[in-house]
């Protein structure tokens, strides 16, 4: 149904409430951003336990938990929580709210759905390791979800779950600051988001050696997670880090939410245990993608956003499990599936991908920069029918100066990854589609 | 008016304050100057800078990389239909081009009335709602052809609630003074303090019936809670 009228979007998803959910579990109810409905439904249950725990015991269990970072590079929360140096103070936390990733849908809904559940994910983030301040960066695009999350702070601060003496606590005390952004993809990377929440361009920081956790924002020890992540904490602490790990495969642990997108009957928003449902059940079952339309085949999909190499029919059968996907030669990123059936116009669709990350480079480093903006330059002008035979080992030499090797994992030349990202579309789609490639050079 | 009015004034002292260093606050504020005047011009530029102590250079810097932040004069409705892959899949192009007939512009132009800018924007997380748009930064999902006349047909009878470009969220994040817990700089802290090691508590509630409303700070003990688990260093 198109929705014209000028209320509120919440479109409904086809999250069916008998699945097993932790982060979505309120997604069916209208109400469930509201402070009055999150308790009846046992929100800020795991914060006051938390309390109870001492600081490092709320941290072990996020690390039985086994809870792997949702934001694409899927690294181990509890792991990276470990990174922070003994002695450096003050400590920051800062919420990765900047979802934009072509294909990437689930960290605005719950932003918007169940706005306290990721308030008190990142409340006890801050308990387990001293984190004194919480900045909550939010896409600058997502006015809805920026409104939400104010009223929900609001709310929380008023009832006494943020802010000073949290839950009548003597010691713990820590501000939410709730900030937004002002459109560009690039912010999205962890450095680039602390550039500009100092107020500067958004451009990444060169890492190795420092990683946020050591010299982070103001140039202090910062831990960046995802939404998806923090929203996990409330239910790990409130039934146990063991609990969340017995969900899913052994390392690929709890739920994981996907989105199906492109030439699917039922697109939508999915939660499902991790590692154990398949592309297949995924995107064809009828409780979740209802497969694609009538008379039509499946000729690639994307499984983990815009910058994760192609999958094909004989991937259907793989786990939505990271290692098996790692294995592959893709990634799982952001939880992003696109799928794309036979009637794609595969150029047409490795050219709007790599526009994308040339629009979005920052610019910073040349081989991206300038790389990326080649890539387009000729991916349009095949487009436009005015390619030459020689252009498509062109394209695959330019793809080699930011990505040495054109392997995965990737290798990069670049600051950051988004160059490389760049070079998955064209690889994928000149390995296995080269014919659609010709016919238009002749 | 182009520096930032009274109210605004306030509002942006209220914002730098919940921020440990000042220049923190710059695209909040950018977006407040753009709430008033519907983009950014060059003196509320000079003001900002001015609240902040940095030069109107670097909020230039600052303002020049991100797309949102408009310069020049836009229309009232921004209309961003997205393009991206899930979109693109479903007919973004052919939206597009509908829509540059109906508004008579191009991708990118306003119209001469100043009503409408139109923009082909990157995916706006609206995925499995493909092809959607924004206006001013409102979704609209899965919209037809006839979806979108009617919608420009709403926007310019003024029938629509949707607020001129500028504006974001309708409720702002507000800290009453007494709960707050106040700005942690990033020099000269110490541990936060609910980490004491030297304690041999386990946690930093002991009351389990909570309350902040007669909670006191001054006489909650953190020594009894449960020591079972033991702390790991
Ligand atoms: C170009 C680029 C864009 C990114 N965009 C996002 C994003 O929008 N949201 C996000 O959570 N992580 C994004 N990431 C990943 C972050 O750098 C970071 O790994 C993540 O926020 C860490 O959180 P997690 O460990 O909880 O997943 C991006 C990374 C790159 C290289
Ligand atoms: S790889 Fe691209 S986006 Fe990343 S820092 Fe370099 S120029 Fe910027
Ligand atoms: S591709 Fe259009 S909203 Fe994501």
């Amino acid at each position: 149904m198109t929705t014209v009228a000028p209320a509120p979007q919440d479109p409904p998803q086809d999250i069916q409430p008998e699945d097993l959910q932790i982060v979505t579990s309120r997604f069916h109810n209208p109400q469930g951003h509201t402070l009055a409905a999150y308790i009846q439904s046992g929100g800020y249950s795991g914060l006051q336990r938390a309390l109870e725990m001492a600081p490092a015991k709320v941290h072990d269990e996020v690390r039985a938990a086994s809870l792997l970072g949702r934001g694409g590079a899927g690294f181990p929360a509890g792991v990276k929580w470990g990174f922070c140096p003994p002695q450096v103070w003050p400590r920051y936390l800062v919420v990765n709210g900047d979802e934009s990733e072509p294909g990437t849908y689930k960290d605005r809904l719950l932003m918007e759905r169940d706005p306290h559940q990721l308030i008190e994910g990142c409340m006890i983030a801050c308990y387990a390791l001293g984190l004194s301040q919480c900045f909550l960066y939010v896409r600058g695009e997502m006015a809805h979800a920026q409104e939400r999350l104010a009223a929900a702070l609001n709310e929380a601060y008023e009832a006494g779950y943020v802010g000073a003496n949290v839950c009548g606590s003597k010691h713990f005390s820590v501000d939410i600051t709730l900030h937004w952004g002002a459109g560009a993809y690039i912010v999205g990377e962890e450095t680039a988001l602390i550039e500009s929440l100092e107020g500067n361009r958004g451009m990444p920081r060169l890492k190795p050696p420092f990683f946020p956790a050591a010299i982070g924002l103001y140039g202090k020890p910062t831990i960046v997670n995802n939404v998806e992540t923090l929203s996990n904490l409330p239910w790990i602490i409130a039934n146990g880090g063991e609990a969340f790990a017995a969900m899913g495969a052994e390392s690929s642990t709890g739920t994981r939410v996907f989105a199906v997108s492109g030439h699917v009957v039922n697109p939508g928003v999915f939660e499902v245990p991790f590692g154990t449902t398949t592309f297949r059940d995924i995107i064809f079952s009828s409780r979740y993608g209802g497969g694609l339309r009538p008379d039509r085949s499946l000729k690639a999909f994307i499984p983990g956003g815009a910058s994760a190499p192609w999958f094909y029919e004989e991937h259907l059968d793989l786990h939505l499990e990271k290692t098996a996907v790692d294995k592959a030669g893709s990634m799982l990123g952001s939880g992003a599936i696109v799928v794309m059936d036979d009637t794609t116009n595969i150029v047409a669709a490795c050219h709007n991908l790599v526009r994308f990350f040339a629009r979005e480079s920052c610019g910073k480093c040349t081989p991206c920069r300038e790389g990326t903006s080649w890539l387009e330059k000729i991916l349009s002008r095949i487009l436009a029918g005015q390619g030459r035979p020689q252009d498509l080992d062109l394209l695959l030499d330019v793809c080699d100066n930011i990505s040495p090797g054109i392997k995965w994992p990737p290798r990069q030349t670049t600051i950051c990854p988004l160059g490389p990202s760049a070079v998955s579309p064209i690889a994928s789609a000149l390995q296995r589609f080269r014919s659609e490639f010709e016919a238009y050079t002749p | 008016m182009a520096r930032l009015g009274p109210a605004n004034i306030t509002l942006a002292k209220e914002i730098i304050s919940r921020y440990p260093v000042a220049r923190s606050a710059l695209i909040p504020l950018l977006h407040l100057a753009q709430e008033q005047d519907g983009y950014v011009t060059q003196e509320a530029m000079a003001h900002i800078a001015e609240l902040l102590g940095i030069t109107p250079a670097e909020v230039l810097g600052t303002c020049s990389f991100y797309e949102m932040l408009k310069q020049e004069p836009v229309g009232e409705y921004m209309v961003n239909i997205c393009h991206g892959i899930s979109c693109h899949l479903l007919g973004a192009s052919e939206l597009i081009g509908h829509a540059e007939k109906t508004l008579g512009i191009k991708a990118g132009g306003t119209t001469e009335d100043g009503k409408f800018t139109l923009e082909a924007v990157e995916c706006v997380a609206a995925c499995t709602e493909a092809p959607c748009l924004q206006v001013n930064y409102r979704y609209r999902n899965k919209v037809s052809l006839a979806d979108f006349d009617q919608l420009v047909e709403r926007l310019r009878a003024g029938t629509s609630s949707i607020a001129p470009h500028g504006k974001l969220a309708r409720t702002r994040q507000q800290i009453d003074d007494e709960r707050r817990a106040g700005v942690s700089p990033p020099d000269g802290a110490t541990q936060a303090p609910w980490l004491d090691t030297n304690s041999n508590s386990n946690g930093d509630i002991d009351n389990k019936t909570i309350d902040n409303k007669t909670a006191d700070n001054k006489t909650t003990d953190n020594k009894t809670a449960d020591n079972k688990t033991g702390v790991s260093p």
